[in-house]
């Protein structure tokens, strides 16, 4: 088999005036294209033999201008984009988008809105851990739980569908509380849903918790500890799992948060295994959340007193909330028209991201793959 | 500054956008309490002073350097450019604002200087949140405080990728999301919703244009 010239040139490290390449250190590149990287992320690995000596990330490749769209459409138009930024937790960023602007209006949304927000938005964060748990196992060699997590995450996106008529990119939720009225059965499903899954969480932890493979792969894996962590703003469960017991919905409560009993898990080491185990507390800490929630929902509107142009006054305004990946906020200046004037998303996959090359060096590159996945990001919102 | 917007596709923003510039005091009057004599100012709430033992021991320190603002419960701090690495340090090592959630900027392109860059940073220990906001012209440059919070970095290169502004000693100031060789900053108010860098693409993507 033969090569073309120009070809084999390439090939030819040995160049008799040029020092010798330093045959221990290699440059590889993984991605874009790589299913382990979840999306288009592309990773630049110098490596030491199978050793990490340092990473790159190269972003962008789903850039759309998320904040060059906002500026220009209306506050309304904009609405269902964000959606599109973290597309597997659509009702989260929907809601911090929403309570942003209604802060910035000073009107706020019905307490029977706030509590179908509150419903939707755990459900939502539960479907956005089954998913992580499901595609960051399998990234690590556990096939099952996918199947598991995608069997169950299914029953919450039925309910989505039945209640909006989508099942990702829901667009629940309008500037001043809820399109719609719940649909007659909503509070059955919903209570039908946490009978069914309480069981469920406990089986994907039959399959990985004390599962020796699982434990090799993770523990001592990407180890951030508490003040890098915060250093990097890193935020969401891989803060948590570091020992930093903060979570917006205690800290500065939003939407009915403050009404709700619940408990903000974290760990002790910062590796892999524990932001597993504080996801799945979190899971069951959402399920706790939403049995209050549609036990308690109130009577009465669910739209606020609105107008029908949006048109917030001249000002500013940060609003965050806690989406399933950490922080998530908004910083919105308004010039007194119907568009913003500079729309600002603060992604917590993107922040996240960052704390990647600290958190893989020594390690392995099977290990890059277990870190990538255990910080859940997801490239729609990375690069918006 | 809605005039500056150039939106030549879609034809609903248009109308809802000339509209209210034209009819500003008669639209903002139905919402607002009886408040008909604000000629320049459209009705609803302004910045108040923000008053606290942090405002008042760096006020008496750095006097007028410092603009301190409450907006909707919400405070600011409105520095100097030349204040900028000092203030940032002493928040983080005086104040425990420990973890800066985002830096950002905001292009106003009819003010001699043009930018706004903001910082928003939160405090574990305090559990509050404060922006501080500095005002530079075009091309001028900033101190990057990426040795204040490692964050910083993405961000910074966010900023510089979106509005072409430099912060100095910052490790490896290079684009982020747009791909190296792009021409322009997108976020800037002058660079339409539809423009592209044509060259870049026809000669990396070789097709005519992205559009």
């Amino acid at each position: 088999m033969s090569f073309p010239a120009n070809d084999r040139t390439n090939l030819e490290l040995e160049t008799p005036d040029k020092p010798y390449l330093d045959s221990n250190e290699l440059i590889i590149n993984m991605g874009p294209q790589h299913p382990a990287t979840h999306g288009v992320l592309r990773v630049i690995l110098k490596l030491d033999g199978e050793k990490v000596l340092g990473t790159e990330c190269v972003i962008g490749y789903l850039h759309r201008g998320v904040e060059k769209i906002a500026e220009n459409r209306t506050y309304t138009m904009f609405n269902p984009y964000v959606d599109r930024m973290d597309y597997v937790a659509a009702v989260s960023n929907g809601l911090g988008y929403c309570e942003a602007v209604e802060k910035l209006m000073n009107v706020e949304a019905p307490a029977r809105a706030k509590y179908i927000r509150v419903i939707l938005t755990e459900l939502n964060r539960i479907a956005s851990h089954q998913l992580w748990l499901g595609t960051h196992a399998l990234d690590i060699g556990a096939m099952t739980p996918l199947f598991y997590t995608f069997r169950d995450r299914e029953e919450i996106l039925k309910i989505f569908e039945k209640y909006c008529g989508a099942r990702l990119t829901t667009h629940a939720f309008r500037i001043g509380g809820c399109q719609y009225e719940t649909y007659a059965g909503f509070e059955k499903d919903v209570k039908n849903f946490l009978t069914f899954v309480a069981p469920k969480i406990d089986e994907y932890e039959t399959l990985l918790t004390t599962n020796r493979i699982w434990l090799e792969r993770t523990r001592n894996v990407g180890v951030i500890s508490a003040a890098d962590a915060i250093a990097l703003g890193v935020t969401g469960p891989v803060l948590r799992a570091s020992g930093v017991q903060w979570d917006l919905r205690k800290a500065q409560p939003y939407a009915a948060y403050s009404e709700f009993d619940f408990e903000i898990p974290i760990g002790t080491n910062g590796d892999t295994y524990d932001r597993y185990l504080v996801r799945m507390v979190e899971m069951r800490q959402s399920l706790r959340i939403i049995e209050q929630a549609v036990n308690g929902i109130p009577e009465g509107p669910i739209m606020g007193k609105v107008p029908k142009v949006i048109k917030p006054p001249v000002g500013e305004i940060y609003h965050s909330i806690e989406a399933p990946k950490g922080e998530l906020g908004y910083f919105i200046v308004s010039d007194g028209s119907t568009q913003p004037y500079r729309l600002r998303v603060r992604p917590p996959s993107f922040v996240n991201l960052q704390a990647l090359d600290i958190m893989v060096r020594g390690m392995l590159v099977a290990d890059v793959v277990a870190v990538i996945g255990t910080l859940d990001i997801v490239l729609g919102e990375v690069d918006r | 500054m809605a005039e500056e917007v150039k939106t030549p596709a879609p034809p609903p923003p248009p109308e809802g956008e000339k509209k209210p510039a034209a009819e500003k005091p008669a639209a903002a009057a139905p919402a607002a309490p009886a408040k008909p004599a604000a000629p320049a100012k459209p009705a609803g709430p302004v910045p108040v002073p923000w008053t606290s033992p942090l405002v008042e021991k760096y006020r008496s320190q750095y006097g007028s350097g410092l603009d301190p603002l409450t907006y909707l419960g919400q405070n600011y701090l409105s520095v100097d450019r030349s204040l900028i690495p000092d203030i940032l340090r002493l928040l983080r090592d005086e104040e425990q604002f420990d973890y800066c959630v985002d830096i950002t900027a905001v292009h106003y392109p009819k003010r001699e200087k043009q930018f706004d860059v903001v910082w928003i940073l939160y405090s574990f220990p305090r559990n509050e949140r404060v922006r501080v906001k500095t005002q530079i012209a075009d091309g001028a440059s900033i101190p990057s405080s990426v040795s204040i919070w490692a964050t910083a970095n993405w961000l910074e290169r966010e900023v510089f990728d979106m509005f072409g502004i430099k912060f100095d000693g910052h490790p490896d100031l290079k684009r982020i999301l747009l791909p190296d060789g792009w021409n322009g900053y997108p976020l800037r108010k002058d660079y339409g919703i539809l423009q592209q860098d044509k060259e870049w693409v026809q000669i990396n993507l070789g097709i005519e244009s992205g559009q």
